[in-house]
């Protein structure tokens, strides 16, 4: 088995003592997408011009003397559903298939003066909207770098795929219901989906705004924990962004992880959870007992309702977000329509995929007078019973551990034609997003089929270092992070 | 006062009960939600971004000055002020609504309750009436739909999508058409002594929708209404109204039954045509706008804009009237227009006759500055120097049908009130001495007239006086030469 390190730290030191140029960091990068990507068909674009000129600047700069940002020369790749000037945006989607977008959204300009490089964008489900990366219409399904046959998780398939098949690149990803740590857990590589309102969402398609959160899938806690030192913080642009002051996240990693106390929930390890899933989790919660963590049981009674409160909410949610794609002002446009009526409904009929035509007929449905009250009402109650079970359980302890998934990476068309059965690998990913509180996934072994088993922390809202923490912790005792999956270009 | 409109229900069983809904834009530097100029008359879409486009990844951020306007005026209606108010998502298709929903106010507008106080002439004097309101909302104004004569296509024009828009509704608290009027018309002078609004209806700064029904007089029961929408001028609403309220009376007359539908009025016509039907009525989906946190009003907030208020028209309409004693018709008259009444109170501060400064500002500057289209400010004569000229009127040193002159010569530059007189030659002679021997001379060149005065008729004292103001070129005091003309003639 190969091993990889993390890298995207160590590349600001390596330009400034010359040891490296700018410019042959984005050939080396380039040189791994372009080797792994006819496999997993990870990316929807590859910026190599760009790049390079990006590059050629930032070495003239460094050569001038001038001071380099704390990502100078990282290479780092887009979800295809962040605006970047450079390229299209689509979301995967049918409907906005050429949409060039006029902005940059604000984590790729703040990635972009920390002195990083855009050199891709990655695949997806159509607007975030899966859990597989299968409901990808512009690109078709990613695969998983651990075993092509299968699916890398979603919707930042992409991303993970990429993570874990090639090293020394930052990726950017979204997360609604799971959609960073699910992939991430599927691929064997570590993801974080920050707490709701510490990474700015403008730039980022909107699925469903009070649960959306862009973050970041890396090889290591220390990577993601370098990352998103650079795209947290307040945006003015994003009313829901908060003010309050982003921590030293790097150095946060190195405080002992002893006497912190780390929550299991019985709710979390229910029956439909995979035997093997189980023991690897088990296992990384005995590393960190022995670590000195303690850890007790808690219970967060809400959790069996979290599933169908999070269809509830992110399809009403979506179903107004995605009105804007209407084949009036940008994207598809059907022809020859019959009036404004058939203009709307056979842009909107060919544009989107079946997956997000669903979602939009179930968050209308549920916003409809008379259901309103019984479904999307009902389901805002139940959501804030899950934030109060996770507010109970953190004056108990400073952390939840369980796993991310309740199975591994699944063959793909193995699950597609079953939406209930897709939504079910949600379950223990989807109650973060209705808390708003900080989630991480960090592979904790392997099964025996090779495939990844990805174990989740959470923490309190706005604790993010926490969890960075404990991953640290976890990863500086053990070695499954640095486990490369059989199709790896990263050496 | 307001012209008078006859009353349809004048002489009949039935009663009118009316409902106002104003769409007020603000004039705001800035739109609601983004940093795009908030101005009419541009070229299409060239106050626009890609927030008021409802570009994907866009998010809103609420203008504060908006929010401040908003609760000014509520402050002024005597409403109650939201200590926690919110947006919420209005959701419908139409091209000049680029996100496929309005940000718009559902459950907790920025101000509940409140009330307009109005007055108008009718057969019985002036009535004075307090209209109850229903709330006060903030929402966003849509685009504008173009469409060309005899072409296939339409154009969007999107400069006003994204303008603040307040959304004024009031009680079924009016009963006539005049009453209707004289509301809109109060409500559009609050705005115009606020500073917040232009209240142009041709432009749409203004725009009324109205809830018509008609019962039985007595009764308190309300019946089943209509609604006409988007009347663009007072005397459309006032026209609007009478018609629809003639039709609702003949169809209760006949018997049968008001259909609950929305009506478009027909200026031309002078007719109201269905827009549609209560099933055709939308479901707008309403539900609170995720991209937005709550709004907070603090107790100090609120009271430091209570402080900030000018004097409201009701207000200074009864000092006008009381304190400094002004006829109701000049009252009213000032008031109706806050540059002129803001010219005439700083005219006091130079003269303090208020009823002779009145009459002045309401006739002779009002009349310039009608006939020239612009305001009493922009006329060239200051309140201070227009002062001056009423007071050489009151002390006799010019004619107040001369003084028309000395105001023409004195427009357009700085000069003093004496020096254009002296120079205009117009000084009035009020020297008693010089007056009487030119009274002497008129009356021995006419023997008959002066013998018909002796004979008591009255008729003659006026030719003889005009003789004596002709052979003083007039100059001479009309008043000194009458009292003089009936001394020398004993009468």
């Amino acid at each position: 088995m190969t091993t990889r390190e993390a890298s995207i730290i160590e590349i600001r030191d390596s330009l400034l003592a010359g040891r490296t140029k700018a410019v042959e960091v984005i050939h080396e990068a380039l040189r791994q997408i372009r080797a792994v990507d006819p496999q997993l068909r990870a990316t929807s674009q590859i910026f190599q011009e760009e790049a390079l000129a990006r590059a050629e600047e930032l070495d003239m700069k460094l050569k001038k003397g001038e001071e380099p940002g704390l990502l100078a020369g990282v290479p780092f790749t887009v979800k295809d559903n962040i605006c970047t000037r450079t390229g299209t945006t689509t979301a995967a989607s049918k409907i906005i298939p050429t949409f060039r977008a006029p902005y940059d959204a604000t984590v790729v300009l703040k990635l972009l003066a920390a002195g990083a490089i855009p050199i891709a964008k990655t695949n997806m489900d159509e607007f975030g909207m899966g859990s597989s990366t299968e409901n990808s219409a512009t690109v078709g399904p990613t695969r998983n770098p651990w075993r092509t046959t299968h699916v890398p998780g979603g919707s930042s398939g992409g991303a993970a795929a990429l993570a874990a098949a090639t090293r020394g690149m930052l990726h950017l990803g979204s997360d609604t219901g799971g959609s960073i740590r699910q992939p991430a857990s599927y691929c064997g590589v570590t993801g974080i989906k920050p707490s709701y309102g510490r990474v700015s969402r403008y730039g980022l398609l909107a699925f469903a705004s009070s649960l959306d959160q862009i973050g970041v899938l890396q090889s290591s806690a220390r990577e993601c924990a370098a990352a998103l030192s650079v795209i947290a913080g307040r945006d003015p642009m994003d009313s829901t962004s908060a003010s309050r002051a982003v921590p030293h996240y790097l150095g946060e990693l190195e405080r002992d992880v002893r006497g912190l106390r780390l929550g299991i929930p019985t709710e979390y390890f229910p029956d439909a959870i995979d035997a093997e899933v189980r023991a690897r989790v088990q296992e990384g919660i005995d590393v960190f007992r022995r670590l000195g963590v303690e850890t007790r049981e808690v219970s967060l009674p809400h959790t069996r309702y979290a599933n169908p409160t999070y269809v509830l909410i992110s399809a009403a949610e979506a179903s107004s977000n995605l009105a804007r794609y209407d084949g009036v002002h940008y994207g598809h446009r059907a022809r020859n329509p019959q009036g404004l009526v058939e203009l709307y409904a056979r842009s909107r009929a060919e544009g989107f995929g079946a997956e997000v035509k669903r979602r939009i007929m179930v968050g209308t449905f549920v916003l409809s007078a008379g259901y309103h009250e019984a479904f999307y009402n009902k389901a805002c109650k139940v959501r804030k019973l899950i934030r109060q079970d996770f507010e109970s359980a953190f004056k108990e302890v400073d952390a939840i551990v369980c796993p991310t998934s309740p199975v591994t990476a699944f063959p793909i068309g193995a699950k597609i034609d079953d939406p209930l059965k897709l939504y079910a690998v949600d379950i223990l990913t989807v109650p973060a997003n209705l808390a708003t509180v900080p989630g991480i996934s960090f592979p904790c072994g392997l099964t025996s089929e090779k495939l990844p088993v990805g174990l989740q922390i959470y923490g309190r809202p706005f604790e993010d270092h926490t969890v960075l923490r404990l991953a640290h912790a976890f990863q500086m005792t053990t070695k499954f992070h640095l486990a490369a999956p059989p199709v790896y270009a990263g050496s | 006062m307001t012209k008078s409109k006859s009353d349809p229900t004048d002489g009949t069983p039935f009663e009118a009960v009316i409902g106002l809904e104003a769409h007020v834009q603000l004039k705001t530097r800035s739109k609601m939600f983004c940093g795009c100029e908030n101005r009419f008359g541009a070229e299409p879409n060239t106050l626009v971004c890609p927030v008021c486009l409802g570009h994907p990844g866009s998010l809103p951020v609420v203008n504060r000055q908006a929010m401040e306007w908003a609760a000014r005026v509520g402050l002024a209606c005597g409403c109650e002020i939201a200590r926690f108010t919110k947006f919420d998502r209005k959701n419908y298709y139409y091209p000049d609504l680029p996100k496929g929903y309005q940000i718009s106010q559902y459950d907790l507008p920025i101000c509940n309750g409140g009330e307009v106080e109005v007055h108008f002439a009718n057969d019985s004097g002036v009535v004075r009436r307090k209209i109850g309101l229903v709330r006060i909302h903030l929402e966003e104004d849509a685009g504008k739909n173009i469409h060309a004569e005899a072409r296939p296509e339409s154009w969007v024009d999107l400069n006003r999508a994204g303008v603040p828009l307040l959304e004024i509704v009031s009680k079924p608290d009016m009963h006539t058409p005049e009453e209707a009027g004289a509301y809109l018309r109060m409500l559009r002078l609050i705005m115009l002594y606020l500073g917040v609004s232009d209240c142009n209806m041709e432009e749409g700064t203004l725009r009324c929708d109205v809830n018509i029904s008609v019962r039985p007089r007595g009764s308190t029961h309300l019946e089943t209404r209509t609604e006409i929408k988007n009347l663009n001028s007072f005397t459309h609403v006032e026209n609007a109204l009478q018609h629809e309220i003639t039709r609702q009376m003949k169809i209760k007359a006949r018997g049968e039954k008001i259909v609950q539908q929305t009506l478009l009025f027909d200026p031309e016509k002078g007719e109201t045509r269905v827009m549609r039907g209560k099933e055709e009525a939308h479901d707008y989906r309403y539900f609170p706008e995720p991209d937005l946190a709550p709004w907070i009003f603090s107790e100090e907030w609120i009271e430091s804009l209570r402080k900030s208020l000018p004097e409201m028209p009701a207000v200074r309409l009864q000092r006008f009237q009381g304190a400094l004693g002004l006829s109701p018709y000049h009252a009213d008259v000032l008031v109706r227009d806050v540059v002129m009444a803001e010219f005439f109170e700083e005219a006091l501060e130079t003269y303090d006759k208020a009823q002779s400064v009145a009459n002045w500002v309401t006739n002779v500057v009002r009349e310039e500055s009608n006939a020239r289209g612009i305001s009493a400010k922009e006329i060239g004569i200051s309140p201070a120097r227009l002062a001056g000229l009423v007071r050489a009127i009151d002390e006799g040193k010019v004619s107040n049908q001369k003084a028309r002159d000395v105001f023409k010569a004195m427009l357009g530059n700085t000069r003093a009130v004496a020096e254009v007189i002296g120079e205009l030659g117009l000084e009035q002679i009020s020297d008693d001495s010089f007056i009487r021997n030119a009274v002497k001379e008129v009356i021995g060149k006419h023997p008959g007239p002066v013998e018909d005065v002796k004979k008591g008729k009255e008729n003659s004292i006026n030719f003889l006086v005009g003789q004596v103001m002709r052979q003083s070129k007039g100059k001479a005091n009309p008043g000194i030469v009458l009292k003089l003309v009936k001394e020398e003639l004993g009468v």
